[in-house]
């Protein structure tokens, strides 16, 4: 690792106030860093906190305790003018292509909405670069949300996230509403785009494929903390932890004699603690 | 900003153009439309003057030379009085919308997008308001004020503000937690933006709808509090013109009418006009069913059996307990015209088999689930073909449907949670389904799915079964679906993407079951999903579907080992790019 990472997490705590003033921590401790042009990803089930995580680093969820910082400067709460300023380094990609784009506004008002706030002129012809470099026909610019599938929809978010040419792109489950096929196209263009632009991704997924395919390094989140991290071929095809080795287990894969195999490792491993589950 | 020019003027449009297509939309718009002109244009059309009196025309019947509607008890023509009056109303709709909306609206937007402590204040302060009896303020202030008509109005859209408040600040704690309010702020907009380019559009609909029934309450305060005399009796309005025909009814019956026909009729127009709007504004939500009639003409048209191509014998074996032939489901779509999205689709599933029907969205693969169950959508038409259990053909006898699904054909459906009733216990919900289906007793029911909830892997059922489904997690949910499922011993079962909301580890889990049951049951599968995973898995056979048809069938082995078609190879190589293959 370089010295200074680009975006660094320290001992981060996230807690939400629960029912009859008791406390939920959602984030118990979890650090990291991620380099300038790396995928680093966070993989874990429902309720592991992933997502918490990414809108901690956003500052759409609460930091309890901790720091978050970006090249050397602490970005965890911060006010409403810093963090604005922040939009031009730091941006995001939505799990939910059709709640994440404002179905009253054009794609091309999308698109130059985070220009005009940073105050960058010539929106439009940068919208035909975006548009362009998402694989994105130039009429887009004119149409409506809903006009589009979802596959087709995530391109813009994407190409939204990168109008301002961001160092980090937190993409939140970017690919788990989508086809098979268009995620794999969409997968490809993630890739494409960090070739060219040198963007870092912080992605967040709960299948640990996915992750293994666009991942230079996987952290493996289990009920708020980090059970597991190294260089991504090693968590997925070789996982240290317990909790990495039942997700491995339970994905299961396009072919039947494989998936038979791994069928019953899965069984074989779990055979020891069945009683423990549910 | 740049503000797209075609944007929301067209939008703007397409909503006036179908407010005005239905009838009661352009009826109760022409009405107001006269009002406002003739509010306008009553210095010049009126026939007089609103004080001018003509002591022939007292209380002179309606259609009187010169005084078509009468005159009053002064000898005024009853006529120009309301034409002039008609200016007053106008003008008292105006404050009482500009004060509501302006206090209502802004208070409403920052309350619900910064909530915080001005949220509490001002959810005090219109709960107060509320509360207050609006007339009798009116008429103490008239002890201020004097008789005042524009301050009673502007004080009745301060009373009558909390309506906008609660209505806008509901609809915004909704929007401030969508997605694409946290991307522009994520993006760097400011709050003022935020509100004033995602807020706003979203309440804007509600709020128009409500300005309709508002109107129509500020027209009937400001005829009430003008007919209890505490408007100017220089001045000519309705509720004057009311008060003054009332104290003369003895003399001159009709004269009454005309302002209180103009009134009533005026406040219709408004609420229907709400109605109205609310159709129209908020239709796009609503499906598109056919009427009865265009339903068969459809069905007629799509007759010439142009279903696709060739037609497997039925009952090619034995074993099969459900076949499906030449099944063809349409939609309508817009424009008036039917999209037909299933081209006469065939498949057999035989006795303890699990099919697997794989495709992407939108490829038809749950249409085919609903119509063996007979639980499409209304709006969606069956061109044809027949779901066949045992030889009877489900679909064209709806009573059959009834008496199979359930107890001959069951459901797992995708959304565990949602398809628990949240009012009533897991126990509760699987002993009604039980009893529902068979002639146990309440005893007997409850020990038949104590020993299913513990048969599908919960290890207390006693206790589960006093749960509520929010109280459970979505596997146990699930687990607790298949077991209402399997609990009349049905023969086939219908899984629509029983997984795809579940974790992986509990995803697996519910295959291992799903698995099992099938296995000591004998129980035949049709399981519905887009995860060539879990086919690899569960199933027996798969047929992929693209757009409607039924590309490839093959046992599971075959096709993974070799696939014929391009498209069978594009899902399995997109499938396989995203997969951990080594163990």
């Amino acid at each position: 690792m370089t010295p200074q990472p680009l975006l660094r997490v320290q001992d981060l705590v996230v807690r939400f106030p629960g029912r009859r003033k008791t406390v939920t921590t959602v984030i118990d401790g979890v650090s990291f860093d991620l380099a300038a042009g790396e995928t680093l990803s966070l993989v874990g089930e429902s309720g592991s906190g992933k997502t918490t995580i990414g809108r901690a680093i956003l500052g759409l969820a609460p930091v309890s305790a901790g720091t978050v910082t970006f090249r050397g400067a602490t970005i965890s709460n911060i006010d409403r003018t810093r963090r604005r300023k922040l939009a031009r380094d730091v941006q995001v990609v939505f799990q939910d292509p059709y709640s994440s784009l404002n179905p009253a506004m054009t794609v091309g008002d999308i698109l130059v909405e985070p220009l005009t706030a940073a105050g960058v002129t010539g929106g439009r012809e940068r919208v035909r670069e975006l548009l362009d470099a998402v694989g994105l026909p130039a009429d887009a610019a004119t149409r409506y949300p809903r006009e589009f599938s979802g596959g087709q929809r995530q391109r813009v978010a994407i190409a939204r996230a990168l109008a301002l040419d961001p160092a980090v792109i937190i993409c939140d489950e970017p690919t788990s509403a989508l086809d098979v096929t268009t995620q794999a196209r969409v997968l490809a263009l993630f890739k494409e785009i960090q070739r060219t632009t040198g963007v870092a991704y912080l992605f967040i997924s709960h299948d640990l494929g996915v992750v293994n395919d666009i991942s230079d390094r996987i952290a493996v989140l289990h009920r708020g903390t980090i059970v597991e991290l190294g260089e991504a071929h090693q968590v997925a095809a070789a996982p240290r932890h317990d909790y990495t080795r039942r997700l491995q287990m339970a994905a299961p894969v396009a072919d039947p004699r494989k998936q038979r195999e791994r069928r019953e490792l899965r069984l074989a491993l779990l055979a020891p603690h069945t009683s423990t589950k549910e | 900003m740049t503000v797209d020019p075609a944007a929301s003027p067209s939008t703007r449009r397409r909503v006036f153009r179908r407010l005005l297509r239905s009838p009661q939309g352009a009826l109760c718009l022409a009405w107001l439309a006269l009002i406002v002109l003739v509010a306008a244009t009553s210095p010049w059309l009126a026939p007089s003057g609103p004080t001018v009196a003509d002591l022939d025309a007292a209380n002179a019947p309606p259609l009187t030379p010169g005084h078509l509607l009468g005159g009053d008890s002064a000898g005024r023509d009853i006529l120009s009085r309301l034409m002039w009056g008609s200016r007053q109303t106008v003008l008292a709709c105006v404050i009482v919308l500009a004060v509501s909306i302006a206090v209502g609206v802004a208070s409403g937007l920052v309350a619900g997008f910064y909530r915080g402590r001005f949220e509490g204040a001002a959810g005090f302060v219109s709960d107060v308001v509320m509360s207050l009896p609006g007339i009798v303020l009116l008429i103490a202030l008239y002890a201020l004020t004097g008789p005042n008509i524009p301050a009673a109005m502007a004080v009745f859209g301060l009373l009558i503000a909390p309506t906008y408040y609660r209505l806008v600040r509901n609809v915004v704690l909704g929007v401030r937690n969508e997605l694409y309010v946290d991307a522009a702020r994520v993006a760097g907009l400011s709050d003022l933006r935020i509100v004033g380019r995602h807020v706003l559009w979203a309440v804007r609909a509600p709020v128009i709808i409500q300005s309709s029934f508002v109107l129509a309450a500020g027209i009937g305060i400001e005829a009430g509090v003008s007919f209890l005399g505490l408007g100017d009796p220089a001045g000519a309005s309705w509720g004057i013109v009311l008060q003054n025909s009332f104290n003369g009814i003895y003399n001159n019956r009709w004269a009454v009418v005309w302002p209180a026909l103009v009134i009533s009729v005026t406040i219709l127009a408004l609420v229907l006009l709400g109605n109205a709007l609310s159709d129209v504004l908020q239709s796009s939500a609503r499906s598109r069913t056919l009427s009865p009639r265009r339903r068969r003409a459809a069905q007629e048209a799509a007759q010439p059996g142009d279903a696709a191509g060739e037609s497997i014998p039925v009952g090619s074996s034995d074993d099969v307990v459900l076949s499906v032939r030449g099944l063809r489901i349409a939609y309508p779509a817009a424009g008036g015209e039917v999209r037909e999205v299933v081209h006469g689709v065939d498949l057999d599933v035989r006795r303890g088999e699990i099919h697997g029907l794989v495709g992407e969205s939108g490829s038809g693969k749950s249409q085919i689930a609903f119509a063996t169950l007979g639980i499409l959508p209304r709006e969606a038409l069956i061109f044809g073909g027949s779901v066949l259990l045992d030889g009877d053909d489900l679909l064209a006898d709806p009573a059959k449907m009834r008496a199979a699904r359930g107890r001959r054909i069951a459901y797992v459906p995708q959304e565990p949670m949602s398809n628990l009733d949240p009012s009533f216990t897991i126990g509760k919900q699987l002993m009604y389904g039980l009893r529902a289906v068979t002639r146990l007793d309440s005893r007997q029911a409850r020990g038949r799915v104590v020993e299913l909830l513990t048969r599908v892997g919960i290890s207390d059922p006693e206790r589960v079964m006093r749960l509520y489904p929010h109280e459970i997690s979505g596997g146990m949910a699930q687990r607790v679906l298949i077991c209402g499922a399997v609990a009349a011993d049905p023969d086939v079962i219908v899984a629509d993407e029983p997984t795809t909301a579940l974790d992986v580890t509990v995803q697996a889990e519910v295959l291992e079951l799903l698995r099992e049951l099938s296995r000591e049951r004998g129980l035949a599968m049709i399981l519905v999903t887009h995860n060539l995973g879990v086919v690899a898995d569960l199933c027996d056979v798969v047929s992929v579907m693209k757009d409607g048809d039924i590309v490839e069938r093959a046992e599971v082995d075959d096709l993974f080992r070799s696939p014929r078609e391009a498209y069978t190879k594009e899902l399995l190589s997109s499938s396989r790019s995203v997969e951990l293959m080594e163990i």
